[in-house]
């Protein structure tokens, strides 16, 4: 028997927070699926820390929401029990892996967001996120530094580093401009200053992309044409095959546990 | 086994000397007290209520934590525990005791060293082989065995080893 699927209310500070939560659950989730894959033991264990630092912050971002929310909610359902279009994260993060530096210019465009984000969120009035903020922005100043410098390495390696790394910013950037959007559901929490404005991060946060794409040997695209859709649940195809994987257990065995 | 002329003073003392022998599973030689993740324990009425913050928001050794301040209390023989997570203020790696960071050394794994900037690329910070005590040592990835390591190698004793992040 199908497990029914579940539809959250739209009160802002629930759609606000989940929006956050499902950022780091699809990206961990992406990340997860290295586990085992990547090009080094070394790179391996990374790639699985973040993603566990990510689904972390997803659990706690998750957690607030379902109390908020109310209606015997939690983490787990809304991870496991929500369809694709109740999903409410970036295009960006739900991009599938490709190769390594596929992976790396996502992780680095994510993270200098996220590093910013997280950092003015610990100023936000609402202290729960305050203090999920404080305890990201530790974990997200390692992810920013870890995606640095292996932009870097790739753009300023070899010929086919170099060409592989340049594909990936140029294929990924038109899926960077929806990070610094917010509808009129979230005006409403950053004119209360429980949300951030992340239309603010921009400048820094093409500072930091910019300096290390440059140092990376390699350039940022001219057009300036951007995706979006994400974060009012229209998303790519991609999506819905991973939540496929994500949620297959809680699908085909409701209320399974160990 | 609690005995009933003992006041609210000893209890608690009892309650919070049985959570802080607790040890980290992924590091037996630490204890939570020692870590700094035991935050707070209180006595409601005959129930006990544990603080405990997280090291990392996806560190699996939690809930093994929280269900061995369970036991603890227990065996110590109180009734009831609620064990809870606190997130504010967050944990950092200041909060470890001296003790704590003897303790590490002497277990092979590095202590964090003061703050350094956890921004700077391909950054310079130099860590002592807890092994032979050198400096000539290096980064091997900044993410290691477990959330809260990273892996080092001594170039003058050769041997690899953890390094307990600065966060």
């Amino acid at each position: 028997m199908a497990t029914p699927s579940i539809i959250v209310s739209e009160i802002p500070l629930v759609l606000y927070t989940l929006r956050r939560a499902d950022d780091a659950l699809i990206l961990g989730h992406r990340l997860s699926e290295w586990c085992g894959h990547a090009p080094a033991l070394e790179e391996d264990m990374a790639l699985s820390n973040i993603a566990l630092d990510l689904i972390g912050q997803a659990r706690e971002l998750y957690a607030y929401a379902a109390e908020i929310e109310g209606n015997d909610l939690t983490e787990d359902s809304l991870a496991y029990l929500r369809d694709v279009r109740q999903y409410r994260n970036l295009l960006l993060v739900e991009r599938p892996n490709g190769d390594f530096a596929h992976t790396m210019v996502r992780q680095l465009f994510y993270s200098a967001f996220a590093d910013r984000y997280w950092r003015a969120m610990m100023g936000s009035t609402d202290a729960t996120l305050a203090a999920i903020a404080a305890k990201s922005e530790k974990e997200s100043a390692y992810h920013l530094r870890h995606s640095s410098e292996w932009i870097i390495r790739l753009g300023d390696g070899t010929a086919e580093s170099h060409a592989r790394a340049q594909a990936a910013v140029t294929d990924l950037w038109s899926f960077t401009g929806e990070m610094f959007t917010a509808d009129a559901s979230e005006r409403g929490l950053i004119e209360a200053a429980i949300a951030v404005d992340p239309a603010m991060l921009l400048p820094e946060w093409l500072a930091t992309v910019s300096q290390v794409v440059r140092q990376a040997t390699l350039a940022l695209p001219e057009n300036d044409w951007m995706q979006q859709g994400g974060r009012d649940g229209r998303h790519s195809e991609h999506l819905g095959h991973l939540l496929s994987e994500l949620q297959y257990m809680q699908r085909s065995y409701p209320g399974a546990s160990w | 086994m609690v005995a009933v002329a003992s006041s609210d003073a000893e209890l608690r003392q009892r309650a919070w000397d049985a959570a802080a022998a607790v040890t980290d599973p992924e590091i037996p030689v630490l204890t939570i007290a020692d870590l700094g993740v035991l935050r707070a324990v209180e006595l409601i009425g005959d129930r006990v209520e544990v603080a405990i913050t997280p090291t990392y928001s996806g560190c699996p050794a939690m809930s093994m934590i929280a269900l061995e301040i369970e036991l603890a209390l227990a065996r110590a023989g109180f009734g009831e525990t609620k064990v809870r997570t606190v997130l504010s203020p967050a944990w950092t790696t200041d909060w470890m005791s001296e003790e704590g960071r003897r303790k590490l050394k002497a277990y092979g794994i590095a202590p964090p060293l003061a703050s350094t900037s956890r921004r700077a690329l391909f950054g310079v910070q130099q860590v002592q082989c807890p092994q032979c005590g050198s400096e000539d040592t290096e980064l091997l990835s900044e993410f290691g065995s477990t959330s809260c390591k990273a892996l080092w190698r001594c170039k003058a004793c050769r041997e690899p080893f953890d390094y307990f992040k600065c966060h």
